[in-house]
């Protein structure tokens, strides 16, 4: 008799199809593996993003679960409130989970990010990460790595490429000291399952970083957005781990492939010389080194 | 006619799933599974961005009237089983 054919995450979904994501969108996935992990006593806030404009058409909506609307910069105030809400109708069983783009976290979100982060608000905030602000235009984002085109960064005159590193956004939340911090990327939804599983376990407040690639914006093919996320883990430059409690603990090491397969996958890297791809290599390394001594030194 | 603000609810609140919104209509590229060739491994599934594939005792069952036709299936299938077919043709 045939086995089964058993799935490795949860088979249940929360969204409707019907979203106005894009082909092959990464933030899609991002939402429905955060679903698959916390289940339907979630209610989410959405700040101006990609996501703000995804669920669709009013009046439809492709999420099962409640999702509020807030101000771009509001999410972490907005998720503050909503718990507070909660609290004092007795439901502590519903999980508040502040949902927000790269811009309206590492830039304009920040504050507030901080401050309910400073207070242990009990909440989750999940920050997907496409590296530029894509919902107006491909504009650079603090998160936009070295290297990268965007619009707003264009390639071809004196100044040409983004210049400045990406923002390392977890390196903050960790100045925060909270309870629990993880990377997650779309191309390993088992990890990611895993890992939100677990902050839902941990009170106070939590951070999870998202890998979520942009088709458009990345300047590749759809059907490309899994290969280039796991490419992202085995070149070493998204690296998939956790932190609970100060303690660094790596998740996938990856193969250690050559950033130049990362690269050569997405139009927004074709202009960068072998030297440039040389010095994204030798910085990789280096972050990556300084993670397994860190990682091999737990008390 | 002018509505009295009691009448409009304080915030637009959504009524209806957003399968009334048909994003198949989008596509350019369709996929085709060869189910002798199929594994049952599940990957396509795991991987749709708008979760339009159904498993039929482990078998992908993709639902045209809303897939994009990104291509991520295709592209994953271990057993290459799935292919993109341009609308019209095939
Ligand atoms: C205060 C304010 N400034 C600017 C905007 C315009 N705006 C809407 S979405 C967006 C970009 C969001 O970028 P990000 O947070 O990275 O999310 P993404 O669109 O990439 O998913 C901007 C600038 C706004 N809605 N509110
Ligand atoms: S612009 Fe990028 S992040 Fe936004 S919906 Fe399209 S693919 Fe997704
Ligand atoms: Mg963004």
């Amino acid at each position: 008799m045939a086995l089964t054919p058993r799935t490795t995450i949860p088979e249940e979904e929360y969204a409707y199809p019907g979203s106005t994501g894009c082909p092959g969108c990464g933030a899609n996935l991002v939402m429905r593996y955060l679903l698959k992990g916390l289940g339907d006593r979630t209610i989410v806030t959405i700040p101006a993003c990609c996501w703000a404009v995804m669920p669709g058409y009013w009046p439809s909506h492709c999420l099962k679960i409640p999702m509020v609307y807030c101000a771009f910069e509001a999410t972490a105030a907005s998720l503050s409130g909503i718990r507070a809400a909660l609290d004092v109708r007795g439901e502590t069983d519903v999980t508040v989970v502040g949902f927000a783009g790269d811009g309206g976290t590492v830039d304009i979100g920040l504050q507030a990010l901080s401050g309910a982060a400073e207070r242990q608000t009990d909440a989750i905030y999940v920050m997907y990460d496409n590296e530029a602000y894509m919902n107006t235009g491909i504009q650079r984002s603090g998160s936009t790595p070295w290297g990268a085109w965007t619009t707003t960064t264009p390639v071809g005159d004196a100044k040409g490429f983004k210049r400045e590193p990406k923002k390392d956004i977890m390196r903050i939340m960790e100045a925060h000291d909270v309870p629990y911090a993880a990377t997650v990327s779309v191309g390993h939804p088992e990890d990611f399952v895993k890992k939100v599983r677990k902050a839902k376990e941990v009170s106070g407040f939590r951070f999870i970083h998202a890998y979520s690639p942009c088709p458009p914006g990345w300047r590749m093919n759809p059907m490309k957005t899994i290969e280039v996320a796991r490419l992202a883990v085995d070149s070493r430059i998204f690296p998939l781990y956790e932190i609970v409690n100060g303690d660094l603990t790596i998740t996938r090491k990856g193969k250690g492939v050559p950033v130049s397969e990362y690269l050569s996958l997405q139009g927004r890297f074709a202009h960068l010389s072998e030297e440039d791809i040389a010095k994204i290599q030798i910085g990789v390394d280096e972050a990556f080194a300084a993670m397994e001594k860190r990682a091999a030194t737990k008390n | 006619m002018t509505k009295s603000y009691e009448a409009i609810p304080l915030t637009p609140i959504s009524s209806e799933p957003s399968t009334i919104n048909k994003t198949g209509l989008w596509r350019v590229f369709y996929p085709v599974v060869d189910l002798e060739k199929c594994k049952k491994c599940t990957l396509c599934w795991k991987f749709c961005p708008d979760a339009t594939i159904e498993l039929v005792d482990g078998i992908p069952v993709i639902d045209l009237e809303f897939c994009k036709g990104c291509g991520i299936c295709a592209n994953e299938c271990p057993a290459k089983c799935i292919v993109m077919v341009k609308e019209g043709e095939g």
